[in-house]
């Protein structure tokens, strides 16, 4: 099916299903510990080996030679597979740092051995035998010395409209301040994994991928097989946040190892090698400038960003955001790419957007004031309902101005103090943030396949996954509300490399794609089982409670499944609507801090999100993505930082006790509202996405709000006590 | 700590293992106190209970009691998130009791009862906190969960016998089950998928069920 001009009115508007709210239909799998991931599959028929990786002790250079005869000797090891020794491996297209293979080291925790043996612990124990000559080589860790040294990132980047700089200089009104965002780790819950299992030629892999054939493809052309050989699975993800978008170690390990091993072989990387040996979002160094006459008007605005890599890697596009959000006629954006050792810089929650609302968001905030224009009063002046570089380009729905209004009055945002650090209880000095949310929607194609059977069952299968979104139970609503059969009717499959190519789950695109897939196999379905049961019209045809209509003609759906049962695949493939239109989400997040005037701590007292971002398809699971997006916006205010080792060239917080994510003393209750909207443009579902939408601009909120309570205006995140605590004020 | 063989290792090397890893130089030179020990690791025979049943294992004494459940026992409810007792995914109850089951070897639990999160109950079956969980969203992946549930049950019995936290204000008065003391308790317990807000609510509707 393609998707080229905006959705006319469909089965899915009904809402008999869609938009309801269905506790997820995997739940009691995972709340009873029956939901199997990566590394639980267990054939009790089959011995397992373990593998236990070794990574690079160095950053950037060279391994001379490995010495792995006290490993390979060690009790209980069956095999020890080395970088060395199986030589050169084609890279994956979407890796930028090679997984394994070859004596260069392109950072630290690099894979370089695999042990593997009978038992865990074995195995354990012998990879720290594996001893490595390396020939260490300087490198560059540090992006403010490599500032100067960046380039504009291949393909290029930068945007503008007008004259900016002529406009900035004439603006009566000005800011121009640089904001910094740290390294940040998706530190997702459950560790990467996988099964690898040979049969001949044939490999099978349980593993923990966002993106099945992404992954299916890139470890076929990293074991220089064909990837019809490359049979995957995936059917529960212990979190992703874009760390398990590509191919990792522990995929292209275990399938190395289970060769060498000749025995299935598990593989896990244990949680202090996350942050060192898979990606992280790069940190940023970010300026911007904001010019506006006294009426507010925006009228030349400037965002600028830098960012590291390692050769052959990208920018973080944190500029994105501010081509789109505000208006003014005269802009630029630009963004600067260093060459940096450390470890793969890449996609997590809203790359792009959520660094870049991090820095634009406290920006407006401090233009407000020095306008003296509330903050929320301030965006709804510089709303745009055009692309601002771009006039003729519309927005294919933009609701911001009502995620803002209607944010304002449930928050009460007119008892916040104009004055910032004029309110105070007790000890503590209490303060309101607000920041707009802004996401763009990303549309892949997706496909599904579609089953009846004579019992009327509706069974789903596509290679989507389901990294906590929802999926499950969204698939299920859609197929339910296309072929009018209650949910408990539908049994959906997911994250199987034999099922059709889905979008996966990634950049928020997820949700809306998948479903569309989903959509559109079930309407080649509808047709099919129309023909079968013999209806001539097609256009007055209704799929309800189990039977299919038209006119006073009413024929039970399960019939048309017959014996043999009737199955139908499709694709959503988009047209060019996300380029006639702009097509984004938007919100509002409010938030109230408490700051401890002794000690600098600051506690989150409120949040409000509002949300504009198409039709909610489940508001259970919706409301779950953006709590979570909030809470995870909440740990890049106040707490998240890879610390960088400059000299040795690693990320030194690599576990989740140094890496300080938010725990439960951390997150008050959380409000989040929906707008009701749909937006025709996106798909036949009129979806977007969400999940990302509610991490963009929390972190500003929070910092705005600290900057309210104390009058205090931090730009480097994370916004720590030692940030603070030289300007509170004095203890009374 | 170091042993002999690894006083080998030149100035360079030894900078830069240490500097660069702890884990990689101390578990070095356990590498090597191990090769001069016998060959096969030590292993000891243990009996415990998981879920009501009793099992009888045979295992190398570093296994863990979370690894003894994943892989020996197969009971994958309890999951290893960080193995090192920083994220509290693998929380079973021991005797009623919550353990972080990765901190724990196994042979250190002769005659206990442990209960893991496939003894709370089942789809069919649910335990009122897994149902809870379900009701109100508390998770979004899954991984946490069957910790944030072991946890949970056991933390409501902490407060009923009356054992304050660090946010208990009054320890002479009976310590009540608040959001505050709730959030405070189930604090070891991480969720990235951010669902406290929606666990917190969970708790406190079985909770107040019980009182």
């Amino acid at each position: 099916m393609r998707f080229d001009t905006p959705a006319a009115t469909n089965p899915i508007d009904q809402g008999k299903v869609i938009g309801k709210p269905i506790p997820r239909i995997d739940g009691p799998l995972k709340t009873t510990g029956k939901a199997i991931y990566a590394y639980e599959w267990h054939d009790p028929n089959t011995r397992y080996a373990y593998g236990y990786i070794v990574g690079s002790a160095i950053a950037k250079g060279r391994i001379r030679s490995m010495d792995v005869a006290a490993a390979r000797t060690a009790p209980g090891v069956i095999a020890v597979v080395t970088s060395d020794g199986v030589g050169e491996l084609k890279k994956g297209k979407y890796n930028t740092a090679k997984l394994f293979g070859g004596t260069e080291i392109q950072h630290y925790h690099q894979a370089i051995a695999v042990v593997v043996a009978e038992t865990f612990e074995e195995a354990r124990a012998a990879a720290a035998l594996v001893k490595v000559d390396y020939a260490e080589e300087k490198g560059a860790f540090d992006l403010t010395a490599a500032k100067d040294s960046a380039i504009e990132p291949e393909g290029g980047g930068d945007s503008g409209a007008g004259d900016f700089d002529a406009a900035f200089e004439a603006a009566p009104v000005k800011l121009d301040q640089v904001y910094t965002t740290p390294d940040q780790s998706h530190a997702m819950m459950e560790p990467h994994a996988s099964i690898a299992a040979w049969n001949g030629d044939d490999l099978t892999v349980w593993t923990s991928s966002q993106m099945i054939d992404w992954w299916r493809t890139d470890l076929a052309t990293t074991l220089g097989i064909d990837k019809d050989k490359v049979h995957l699975m995936s059917p529960f993800i212990g979190g992703g946040f874009g760390v398990k978008l590509f191919l990792r170690a522990d995929a292209v390990l275990a399938a190395l190892a289970a060769r060498e091993a000749k025995r299935p072989v598990k593989v896990a990387l244990p949680r202090p090698f996350l942050m060192n040996n898979t990606t992280h979002r790069p940190a940023t160094i970010q300026r911007i400038r904001i010019g506006a006459g006294r009426d507010g008007k925006i009228t030349a605005i400037a965002h600028e960003s830098w960012s590291g890599d390692l050769p052959g890697g990208g920018p973080e596009v944190a500029v994105q955001q501010t081509r789109l959000l505000y208006a003014g006629a005269n802009r630029m954006t630009a963004m600067r790419l260093a060459t940096l050792d450390l470890p793969e810089g890449n996609a997590m929650r809203a790359p792009g957007e959520a660094p870049g609302m991090m820095a634009l968001e406290i920006a407006i905030d401090e233009m407000a004031e020095r306008l003296g224009l509330d903050p929320v009063e301030f965006r709804i002046i510089n709303d745009t309902q055009v692309d601002p570089e771009n006039p003729e380009r519309p927005f294919s729905h933009r609701n911001l101005v009502g995620c803002l209004r209607t944010g304002a009055e449930r928050f009460g945002w007119q008892e916040r103090s104009k004055q910032p650090g004029a309110r105070r209880e007790g000890n503590w000095l209490i303060g309101m943030g607000v920041a707009a949310a802004f996401r763009n929607n990303l549309v892949l194609n997706s496909g599904a396949r579609v089953r009846l059977d004579r019992e009327g069952v509706v069974t789903v299968e596509t290679d989507m996954t389901d990294i906590g979104t929802g999926s499950y139970t969204i698939i299920a609503q859609t197929a339910a509300e296309m072929l009018g059969v209650p949910i408990e009717k539908v049994a959906v499959s997911l994250g199987d490399s034999r099922f059709p190519v889905s979008s996966g789950s990634g950049g928020q695109f997820g949700g809306n794609c998948s479903t569309a897939g989903v959509y559109a196999a079930c309407a080649k379905l509808r047709e099919a089982v129309a023909q079968k049961l013999g209806f001539n019209r097609t256009d007055d045809l209704v799929f309800a409670d189990g039977e299919v209509r038209s006119g006073d003609r009413r024929m039970p759906l399960a019939q048309a499944a017959g014996d043999e049962g009737l199955v139908a695949e499709d694709l959503i493939e988009f047209g060019d609507l996300t380029k006639t239109h702009q097509q984004s989400t938007f919100g509002a997040h409010f938030v109230e801090v408490a700051v401890d005037v002794a000690t600098g701590e600051t506690r989150i007292r409120r949040m409000l999100a509002v949300c504009a971002a198409g039709r909610i398809l489940n508001p259970i699971t919706a409301r779950s993505q953006v709590i979570g997006a909030m809470t995870m916006g909440v740990g890049g205010a106040l707490t998240e930082e890879l610390v960088v080792d400059k000299k040795r060239g690693f990320f030194v917080n690599h576990d989740l006790a140094a890496y300080e994510v938010p725990v439960h003393a951390d997150i008050p209750h959380q409000e989040v509202v929906f707008l009701d909207e749909t937006d025709p443009m996106s798909s036949p579902m009129k979806a977007k996405g969400i999940a990302e939408l509610g991490i963009c601009g929390v972190a500003a909120a929070v910092a705005n709000a600290i900057y309210n309570a104390t009058g205090i205006r931090v730009r480097e995140y994370p916004i720590t006590l030692d940030k603070l605590i030289e300007e509170l004020p004095e203890i009374s | 700590m170091q042993s002999p063989g690894a006083l080998e290792i030149s100035r360079r090397d030894l900078l830069a293992a240490s500097a660069a890893t702890v884990t990689v130089a101390s578990a070095h030179s356990l590498g090597h106190a191990q090769t001069k020990a016998t060959t096969a690791p030590q292993s000891t025979k243990v009996t415990f209970t998981v879920n009501g049943e009793g099992r009888e294992l045979q295992l190398d004494n570093r296994t863990t009691l979370l690894d003894a459940l994943r892989e020996h026992l197969h009971l994958t409810g309890t999951k290893k998130g960080c193995d090192h007792g920083q994220c509290g995914a693998c929380t079973v109850l021991i005797d009623g009791r919550r353990v972080n089951a990765c901190l724990t070897l196994a042979v250190m639990h002769e005659g206990d009862s442990i209960t893991t999160l496939e003894g709370l109950g089942q789809p069919e079956n649910l335990h009122p906190m897994q149902a809870a969980f379900v009701k109100h969203d508390g998770f979004q992946c899954g991984y946490c969960t069957p910790g944030q549930i072991c946890s949970s049950v056991a933390m409501l019995e902490e407060i009923k016998a009356n054992i304050p936290s660090h946010v208990t204000v009054d320890l002479t008065a009976p310590a009540e089950i608040t959001p505050a003391e709730i959030r405070e308790r189930m604090s070891g317990n991480i969720c990235r998928c951010g669902a406290y807000s929606n666990i917190v609510e969970a708790i406190t509707e079985v909770a107040g069920r019980k009182a």
